[in-house]
């Protein structure tokens, strides 16, 4: 009988929860279901999350059309490999300094990098905007990138990372007479792969991402980015009803991160635990 | 864990005569200078700018030069009614945030710490809506949150509920953007508490098994107490998040109707991007850093041992 109760309570339990997974990933599955669903079905229904009989692709094209997202596509990519880039030489160097070298000021500057987690780039906006312009930026990637080129968060993670690799390696070099930089680049770097992937993965995801910078810094369309574009495509809808249009931007946005995650679900979690401090 | 500790490869590199002690010491701040350098024109010295700045005013598009008016700007936006209502739906906005995502968060870990196929799929399923644009999550909700026809009415239509104006309603809206903001949150948080589960000592839980606690008293008694640390740093970040983003408002309701939605960093944005009054913004902006400043000395342990991997 205790063995039956104790039956029921998980299966209870289970039941519980799969309803509350629903809930969760029920606006996913409308956007799945409406973005594939033909124009003519009726607005009354839009919210259905019953999948349509007759399937269409016109939506996505339909998105395609009206909003430049091939511009927009490219745009973010050079944003997101851009920031990416030099953050990975930034990080590297002064994790590598944080990690191995001994100097006078070294905690202070720790203490520094770390305000950069707590003074987020976007509560600095205002005075970033007037930089930027300054720097003859506006308007411009680099504009948007510019502010993100170091990263407290990527100097720790790769500090860390560097800290519980064996020294022996790096000292045999150093006694065979390796220089700096080949020390950094062909021992230690190598060994540190897990590191900096799990810091590009936050680092692409969190640009890829980003709206309220670009939206600043940015005012002629064909320096647009996927966010911006969604955003102007979200505010043009509320006029007329092409929800399933707006469904199929918005997934033609998640898409590529959305392949990602599911295709390297372990590597993703797994960095995002790493990240917190990021936000 | 110590920041200095004697490196054997500062030995092994002060072996060569190339380099000596002074020479590994330059080494060390040229690799440090890149990332200085965009710290300070990023961080550093915005910070001092719009302090400097916001005790000018600079009329925008007249030409004018600016005129220093002390802590004008400041009276001006302590005075405005609408900065006011931002700070109060901020925090309206960050506890009514902070709760629900919270309690989900530490829920979906206890029901997802264990590896099995269907608890990977639901973890999978709770952390997905925090991969996405803020903006898409925000294009989402519109659509759920439109009256009549949305996805929330459709179903409440259903169960012959008939739901208020969430948007548009001035006594809800802000509530629908807690509850979205929840629904995109609490699965993040939840990745930290099942790194936590992980360590809360398994005999302690066994202990207060044998001594007869059930599973509630067990989870208040043992399991809270462990988890404490992660609650404390997924406080913090969570605070500093709830600080400074809002493009799901800019996107869903434009900080209105009537203010009901508007929060500080909305209020800033508006005021520079929008208004032009670039005093107004700029003070705004420090009272904001101060804020943000005043959050992370609180808790200044929590977040240096988040930085230094240990959370």
């Amino acid at each position: 009988m205790r063995k039956l109760d104790k039956h029921l309570w998980w299966a209870l339990a289970a039941a519980l929860l799969s309803a509350v997974a629903f809930l969760w990933a029920s606006p996913f599955l409308w956007t799945l279901v409406a973005s594939f669903r033909p124009e003519g079905a009726g607005s009354a229904d839009m919210a259905s999350l019953l999948p349509d009989l007759h399937p269409t692709l016109e939506n996505f094209r339909t998105a395609l059309e009206s909003g430049s997202f091939g511009i927009y596509y490219v745009n973010t990519l050079i944003v997101v490999t851009g920031v990416l880039a030099v953050q990975c030489v930034t990080v590297s160097l002064a994790g590598y300094a944080f990690a191995r070298l001994r100097f006078p000021g070294r905690d202070f500057l720790f203490y520094a990098f770390l305000l950069q987690l707590m003074l987020v780039p976007p509560a600095l906006i205002v005075p970033n905007l007037r930089t930027v312009v300054d720097l003859g930026l506006y308007d411009s990637l680099p504009g948007v990138m510019a502010p993100y080129f170091a990263s407290a968060f990527g100097t720790f993670l790769m500090r860390q990372t560097f800290l519980a690799l064996p020294r022996d390696f790096e000292e045999a070099a150093a006694i065979d007479g390796a220089p700096w930089w080949a020390i950094i680049w062909y021992v230690l770097l190598p060994m540190a792969k897990p590191g900096l992937i799990a810091f590009a993965i936050v680092s692409v995801t969190a640009h890829w991402n980003e709206f309220l910078w670009p939206l600043m810094v940015i005012s002629s369309p064909a320096n647009q980015t996927l966010t911006i574009g969604l955003a102007a495509f979200t505010m043009g809808a509320e006029s007329g009803k092409e929800w399933g249009v707006l469904a199929a931007g918005t997934l033609l946005v998640m898409a590529p991160l959305a392949v990602a995650f599911i295709a390297f679900q372990r590597r993703f979690v797994d960095s995002f635990v790493f990240s917190g401090v990021k936000g | 864990m110590s920041v200095a500790s004697t490196s054997s490869v500062d030995l092994a590199l002060g072996h060569r005569a190339a380099l000596k002690p002074q020479r590994l010491r330059l080494l060390a701040y040229g690799l440090l200078a890149p990332s200085i350098l965009f710290l300070t024109l990023f961080t550093y010295l915005p910070v001092v700018r719009v302090a400097i700045e916001s005790l000018y005013d600079k009329p925008h598009g007249t030409g004018a030069a600016a005129s220093f008016v002390g802590l004008g700007n400041y009276a001006k936006v302590l005075a405005d009614p609408a900065f006011r209502q931002a700070a109060v739906n901020n925090l309206v906005y960050a506890i009514g945030v902070l709760a629900p995502t919270l309690t989900l968060a530490l829920g979906f870990a206890l029901a997802v710490q264990h590896s099995t196929r269907f608890s990977a799929l639901l973890r999978t399923v709770f952390f997905f809506p925090s991969l996405v644009p803020l903006v898409a999550a925000a294009s989402l909700f519109f659509f759920i949150f439109l009256p009549g026809v949305g996805l929330l009415d459709y179903y409440l239509g259903k169960l012959g509920i008939r739901g208020p104006n969430w948007l548009g309603d001035s006594d809800i809206a802000l509530w629908s953007v807690i509850g979205l903001t929840v629904w995109k949150n609490a699965g993040y948080y939840m990745l930290f508490y099942i790194a936590g589960l992980q360590n809360v000592p398994r005999d302690a839980v066994e202990a207060a098994m044998i001594d007869g606690a059930n599973g509630w008293q067990r989870l208040r008694f043992v399991i809270l107490p462990a988890l404490a640390p992660t609650t404390a740093f997924v406080t913090v970040i969570a605070l500093i998040q709830l600080l400074t983003s809002v493009d799901h408002v800019i996107v869903l309701t434009r900080g209105g109707p009537s203010n009901a939605t508007n929060l500080l960093l909305y209020y800033i944005f508006q005021s520079a991007h929008e208004n032009f009054d670039y005093g107004k913004a700029a003070a705004a902006t420090l009272i904001s850093v101060a804020i943000l400043l005043a959050i992370s000395f609180g808790s200044l342990r929590i977040m240096e041992r988040g930085a230094r991997g240990n959370a």
